[in-house]
């Protein structure tokens, strides 16, 4: 079959919503919290509607609820799915580490939300980095499209190493705001994306499983190196899924983190999600009045594009690392990656932490330009002013 | 061991096992007897969910399993969302479940994992009307983590941390009656059990398994360990609990009450003979064991009352 897409204006909410049907989910459990609600309404419409078939929709009574129903469905052979945001995600913490201990294949939109107090409804990425250790991988979409896009990859490749795995977007940024995207046909979605082969299942009563049973030390420690086998296996995996994907749709997701314009540039900024979009139009308007700047996108975050990192940085002068969070008595956390991973390589260029619009602060192409004079000074005098810069804080 | 066809027959509960010899519960568990009775009833087309607790040892460990049956081990708080969870999944891929034929979904759990932690998650299973059945074993502490007092814990029982003394630092609220938090959700079945009778146990689990939506069995299960008791005397403890009206053995059936035991006709015994064979109500004075026999005789009242004019 030839690939037409199929285009519609939607939120980014909206785009998970189809990307979900589209991947024929089987259990949706989940809770409602500002900004994701709209995920789980348009599902229950499909539902409603009879657009889709054999969905159990599971109206839990929790956040932690809806992760342990997802567990129990997966664990019971099922895809499932679910979406949230900041105080429903950090609920849902303890079942997080289930769902990877388990390895099961569960996918969760996180519809990045600061958390409170103060009450904050706006975009901060502080609610899904605070679950960077429970083995779930993490892929960050810049737009609506990645966000479709990164469902149906994200659950391709979970399936494929056994592993749960988040696509994040950003509240209300992309969350409510409508957008032009690209859908796949259902067919061509079902061969990208073949129903789910688990790695066991609680339905073979012939021959019994017992899953999460008590692991005394002479076992534990395998199973978490297990989960880092997987993990590892996962970067050769997206790398695969995302080049599939590349070949039948157009859209090539192969590089862990998307490099716009840093062949010959002096410095890049890297970041994240939506605020990228902000950068890379930046950098356009950066190199016109003559800075040779570039902008490196991570996109998943777990696992940590180590190898593509370290040749970013063997060929530029400065990384400006832009964090729309912060892990306090510390730094920003994307920052604290990317020194962790540099230190014991050859490659040193001077790296520095902004730290940008926590709680929804807004962030724009002058304040990139604003970064990219700071940056500049920086490299040529050869030394950090600050090593973390609060940039947008009021003095 | 065999058991002959002829025997067979004349057997009131089902001569098949499950559960296996060298499971790791103590000496005179109660709730390793409950899970054995209920694999008796349903047999190997089953899928438990256990939380954390007592079961989770009983269990075995990695790689090792005692029961005869799908087992996932979840989080404490949450067996009544990872068997909706469960039965959701076996609904989406068009299997049969409950019923004579259909697949199992069990959710076994403490009474601290469904009194207190498991509340929300148990009342949102109910709620939802899902297809499997909820046991809730009560040996009335938590014992895996070393007898701290739960929900479920009675009035004047020592526990770790309400541990009697000089203070006199006993429990000091009466034991949350779960069972009619559970009836509040009007679901089409809940009742309570003991292993001390394991025919009137079997039935209920079998009613369980033939009525459509959320069921839930309250089990007492008496705990030698937590309760300071001979390891000898569960059953005993377990049948006196019945006698006299400190857990009497009830069904509620689409609205309608149905005791069981002990007769309504007769006065229960006397609460001591339960409390005296148990070291964990050795701190109680006089005065304490006067006011949970009133207690219990007032519940009784009360539950007599229910099926009289809702029988
Ligand atoms: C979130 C959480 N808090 C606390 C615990 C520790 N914990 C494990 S089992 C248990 C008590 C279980 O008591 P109960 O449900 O009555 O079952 P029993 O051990 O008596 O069989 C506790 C407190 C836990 N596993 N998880
Ligand atoms: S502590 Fe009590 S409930 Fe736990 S295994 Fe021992 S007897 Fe059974």
């Amino acid at each position: 079959m030839e690939y037409k897409p199929i285009r519609k204006v939607v939120s980014g909410n909206y785009a998970a919503a189809y990307a979900a049907k589209h991947a024929r989910v089987e259990v949706v459990a989940a809770y409602p919290i500002t900004p994701q609600t709209s995920i789980i309404e348009k599902i229950a419409e499909f539902i409603a509607n009879g657009e889709v078939e054999n969905l159990q929709y599971v109206a839990v009574e929790s956040e932690h609820s809806a992760m342990a129903a997802c567990i129990g469905a997966s664990a019971a052979g099922a895809r499932a799915f679910t979406a949230t945001s900041a105080q429903g995600l950090a609920l849902m913490h303890e079942m997080l580490h289930w769902a990877s201990g388990a390895r099961l294949p569960i996918v969760m939109v996180d519809v990045n939300r600061a958390m409170a107090p103060p009450w904050s409804v706006w975009d901060d990425q502080t609610d899904s980095l605070a679950q960077r250790d429970t083995g779930w991988m993490q892929f960050y979409a810049e737009n609506n499209q990645e966000v479709y896009d990164g469902v149906l990859m994200a659950f391709k490749v979970a399936e494929t190493v056994n592993l749960p795995a988040m696509v994040v977007e950003s509240a209300f940024i992309l969350s409510h705001t409508y957008d032009i995207v690209e859908m796949i046909p259902q067919e061509l979605v079902d061969e990208f994306l073949p129903p789910r082969k688990p790695l066991y299942t609680l339905t073979d009563f012939d021959n019994p499983v017992s899953v999460g049973a008590l692991g005394t030390p002479a076992d534990y420690y395998e199973f978490r190196y297990k989960i880092e086998k997987a993990m590892e296996k996962a970067r050769k995996v997206i790398k695969e899924v995302g080049k599939e994907f590349g070949e039948m749709f157009g859209r090539d997701y192969s590089q862990m983190i998307e490099l716009y314009r840093t062949d010959d540039a002096d410095f890049v900024f890297m970041g994240m999600g939506s605020l990228m979009g902000t950068v890379k139009q930046a950098v356009d308007i950066l190199r016109e009045e003559g800075y040779k700047v570039g902008a490196a996108k991570v996109r998943w975050f777990r696992p940590f594009p180590k190898d593509e990192l370290y040749e970013l940085a063997k060929n530029v002068e400065g990384i400006a690392v832009l964090d729309r969070n912060f892990s306090f008595g510390q730094e920003g956390i994307l920052f604290n990656e990317a020194k962790g991973v540099l230190y014991n390589t050859d490659a040193r260029p001077i790296i520095k932490n902004y730290i940008v619009g926590l709680g929804g602060r807004d962030f724009t192409v002058s304040d990139v330009k604003k970064i990219a004079e700071n940056m500049k000074a920086v490299i040529e005098k050869g030394e950090l002013d600050v090593e973390v810069d609060w940039y947008h804080l009021k003095r | 061991m065999e058991i002959p066809e002829n025997v067979k027959k004349r057997l009131s509960i089902p001569a098949e096992e499950h559960f296996y010899a060298g499971h790791t519960a103590c000496q005179g568990c109660g709730a390793s007897l409950g899970l054995r009775y209920v694999l008796k009833a349903y047999g190997k087309k089953t899928i438990f969910a256990i939380p954390a607790c007592c079961s989770t040892i009983i269990a075995g460990p990695w790689p090792y399993s005692a029961l005869d049956a799908n087992l996932f081990h979840t989080a404490f708080e949450t067996t009544g969302a990872v068997i909706s969870g469960i039965e959701a999944a076996l609904k989406a891929k068009g299997y049969k479940v409950k019923g004579e034929d259909g697949i199992m979904v069990v959710g076994w759990a403490g009474d601290g994992g469904t009194a207190d932690i498991g509340l929300q998650a148990l009342s949102g299973f109910l709620e939802r009307g899902h297809d499997a059945v909820y046991i809730m074993y009560d040996n009335e502490a938590y014992m895996n983590t070393g007898i701290q007092r739960s929900g479920s814990t009675p009035y004047g029982a020592w526990t770790t941390n309400t541990p009697g003394g000089k203070e006199h630092f006993l429990e000091k609220r009466h034991k949350k009656k779960v069972i009619d938090i559970v009836i509040a959700h009007e679901i089409p079945y809940a009742a309570t059990a003991s292993v001390a009778y394991p025919e009137d146990f079997i039935r209920k689990l079998k009613k369980a398994q033939k009525t459509p939506g959320p069921s839930f069995i309250q089990l007492f299960a008496p705990c030698p360990t937590g309760w300071r008791s001979p390891t000898d005397k569960s059953i005993e403890l377990a049948r006196l609990a019945v006698q006299t009206a400190y857990f009497p053995l009830f069904e509620y059936e689409n609205g309608k009450y149905k005791i069981n035991m002990p007769s309504t006709k007769k006065d229960p015994k006397p609460i001591e003979e339960f409390l005296k064979l148990q070291g964990r109500f050795k701190y109680m004075t006089k005065e304490d064991i006067d006011i949970l026999q009133q207690w219990v005789l007032h519940e009784w009242e009360k539950l007599k009352k229910l099926a009289e004019i809702f029988g």
